[in-house]
């Protein structure tokens, strides 16, 4: 709370009142502490309190389902724990390959489909709405209607695939085989989110001025050319911001994964969201479970700062 | 335009935007197969729903929606004799099935509660959201970079680490369980979309109609008020609908935070249950009139949705 007090003490000291203003009742500098103060005192209260709270606990062994236990620091135990425990390395590996696989089908996916809708083709206009559609949706409830799809007997991913590659539809099981479920999570993940880098990608189709283009056909620039030359460096800052948005995401990605495979078979697509949530809500590992956030939230919080140099340089444009 | 630049990037030609219309086309109707196949599983009958292989063809049924809003006992026939007929059409498709309407579901209550904690997170981060964009686009607030980044920062937080403390502090408050701590912590999320949406909406407001105004004997608060608020309209109506969409679609809080009172839809649509393991159509109706509202929302807010994705980094 004094920290609170701090903040918006240096708020208020913000800007001297102008001659008008303070003839007029409330001054700006008292505007501005009564419009920005709600903000960050929910802010405060809802996302640095609870930090705090977890970096805390994080040095304890407390456990949430027995809170009267006696609480015993631990010290730096569970960051060694984390830092060392091959588990968690493989944890990390498998949620590192579903960022990178994600990102890489997206960005080619996206990338090609706001190119070829940038030809502007009738009708494109509606076409583009539709594509959007699966990235509003719930990912929980995503995820778990793919799971009916992914049904081996009754799905129809399976008699889909089956009716293009001939392979018998009862034969593999998306969901429950070790090597097809990482890309059972990848399809969903693809079918939700292309659409979100194809968005982006066609902002930066659309902020290259036409006139480069001319005068690229004047110089008789081939069109292979002109795509290596300007089309793709013009467009990089964006999609360079939509690998980043969804480098993020889906580093966090819980809902849509929990509800699909929680993490299963064995430990093949436990996210690191998907341990956090195991750790903490049913192992119960209240102090253990917060040093893993942490250690999560760092480096999430590593990987937004470059998101955020980045989208200065977009804007910047 | 001269037949030299007919196959240019400036104007394609002709083939080259057939085929780029046939490639997308292909990809947007491929992407709707699944949507189009969880609604017509809603209209399925339990069995024609797992047939395999699975049916295109079918005869429709309301039987998903009636079992998604009710819940049933299985009864032997000779009790459904001895009963007074039925009398509307759901509680004969029931009996058809040799159950009896036994009460209604927690569909509609899971649903209200959407709304409710929807509706409340939303008014709540764009009241607040839209007098906090207002300062910090108009005024000078010391450390203004570092205060947005931070509001921004409360976003990449995984959720589940921020629900360990958050489970913490509201079983001491009591706030387990109950749309007011649901609507305080969607709240808490979306101010920071609310805050960077607004401040841009509010940047492309020209200071002079305020300062117009002020001149012409307005308070700054009249002028915010009367003048800004209504060239703002759009704004707040694009992140009203925005935080609205995030409130309805969030999971990893509502399953961790509430269990019944208090529970969302998301977290309770995989526990929609028959005899026997999942009622698919049920499963599919739940999900499509779940689903239904947002994809609403995407048409009303295709010009707007760049804006909203990117934090209003990117405005087109």
């Amino acid at each position: 709370m004094a920290e609170k007090h701090l903040l918006l003490s240096q708020l208020a000291k913000a800007t001297p009142p102008t001659v008008a203003s303070r003839v007029r009742g409330l001054s700006d500098r008292g505007i501005t502490w009564l419009f920005i103060g709600p903000t960050m005192a929910i802010l405060l209260a809802i996302n640095i309190f609870p930090l705090i709270w977890a970096i805390t606990l994080s040095f304890t062994n407390y456990r949430a389902n027995r809170p009267n236990a006696p609480i015993k620091w631990v010290g730096l135990a569970h960051y060694t724990d984390i830092l060392t425990d091959p588990d968690v390395w493989a944890g990390m590996q498998v949620t590192a390959r579903f960022v990178v696989t994600t990102i890489a089908i997206e960005m080619l996916l996206g990338f090609a489909l706001a190119y070829l809708i940038d030809r502007k083709f009738r009708s494109h206009g509606f076409w583009t709405t539709v594509i959007l559609i699966p990235m509003m949706l719930s990912p929980a409830v995503v995820g778990n209607f793919w799971t009916f799809l992914y049904q081996p007997q009754i799905g129809l991913f399976n008699h889909l695939i089956s009716f293009i590659t001939g392979v018998p539809p009862s034969s593999f099981t998306m969901i429950g085989d070790v090597s097809l479920a990482p890309w059972s999570i990848v399809i969903v993940d693809v079918w939700m989110w292309t659409p979100y880098v194809m968005l982006i990608c066609l902002a930066g189709l659309r902020s290259i001025p036409n006139d480069i283009y001319e005068a690229a056909e004047v110089d008789r620039a081939s069109a292979w050319r002109q795509f290596w030359s300007i089309t793709l460096p013009m467009a990089l800052p964006f999609i360079m911001l939509a690998v980043l948005f969804r480098g993020i995401e889906n580093f966090k990605m819980f809902d849509m994964v929990n509800l699909l495979t929680n993490g299963g078979p064995g430990s093949t697509t436990e996210l690191a969201s998907i341990t956090l949530k195991r750790e903490a809500f049913e192992k119960w590992r209240t102090g253990y479970a917060s040093a893993l956030a942490i250690v999560l939230f760092v480096t999430i919080f590593g990987l937004g700062n470059i998101y955020v140099k980045a989208l200065n340089r977009v804007k910047q444009r | 335009m001269s037949a030299t630049t007919a196959n240019s990037v400036v104007a394609p030609g002709a083939f080259s935007r057939r085929l780029a219309a046939v490639l997308v086309i292909f990809y947007a109707i491929v992407s709707m197969i699944p949507l189009a196949w969880i609604l017509l599983t809603g209209f399925k009958t339990p069995p024609d729903s797992i047939a395999y292989p699975p049916k295109i063809l079918f005869s429709p049924s309301l039987e998903g929606y009636v079992n998604l809003f009710t819940t049933r006992t299985r009864q032997t026939p000779e009790f459904i004799a001895t009963l007074p007929p039925a009398t509307t059409w759901y509680d004969k498709l029931v009996r058809s099935r040799n159950m009896v309407i036994a009460g209604s579901s927690k569909y509609l209550p899971r649903y209200v509660n959407s709304l409710v904690i929807g509706f409340g997170s939303t008014f709540l981060a764009v009241v607040l959201g839209t007098v906090a964009a207002y300062a910090f686009s108009r005024f000078k607030v010391p450390l203004k970079d570092d205060l947005l980044f931070f509001i921004l920062s409360t976003r990449m937080m995984p959720p589940i680490a921020i629900a360990i403390p958050i489970y913490l502090m509201y079983r001491e408050l009591g706030l387990i369980d109950t749309r007011i701590g649901m609507i305080l912590l969607y709240t808490a999320v979306n101010l920071s979309l609310s805050v960077w949406l607004l401040k841009g909406f509010m940047d492309e407001i020209p200071r002079e109609y305020e300062e117009a105004a002020m001149i012409d004997g307005y308070s700054r608060l009249q002028a915010f008020w009367k003048v800004v608020l209504p060239q703002a309209s759009t704004g707040i109506a694009a992140t009203a609908i925005f935080c609205l969409i995030f409130s309805w679609n969030e999971y990893a809080f509502a399953v961790l935070l509430t269990s019944g009172d208090a529970q969302t839809t998301p977290p309770f649509i995989p526990f929609i249950i028959g005899e026997g393991g999942q009622d698919w159509p049920a499963v599919a109706a739940g999900t499509t009139l779940f689903l239904v509202p947002i994809v609403v929302f995407t048409i009303l807010l295709r010009k707007l949705l760049l804006r909203g994705i990117t934090f209003g980094a990117v405005r087109r």
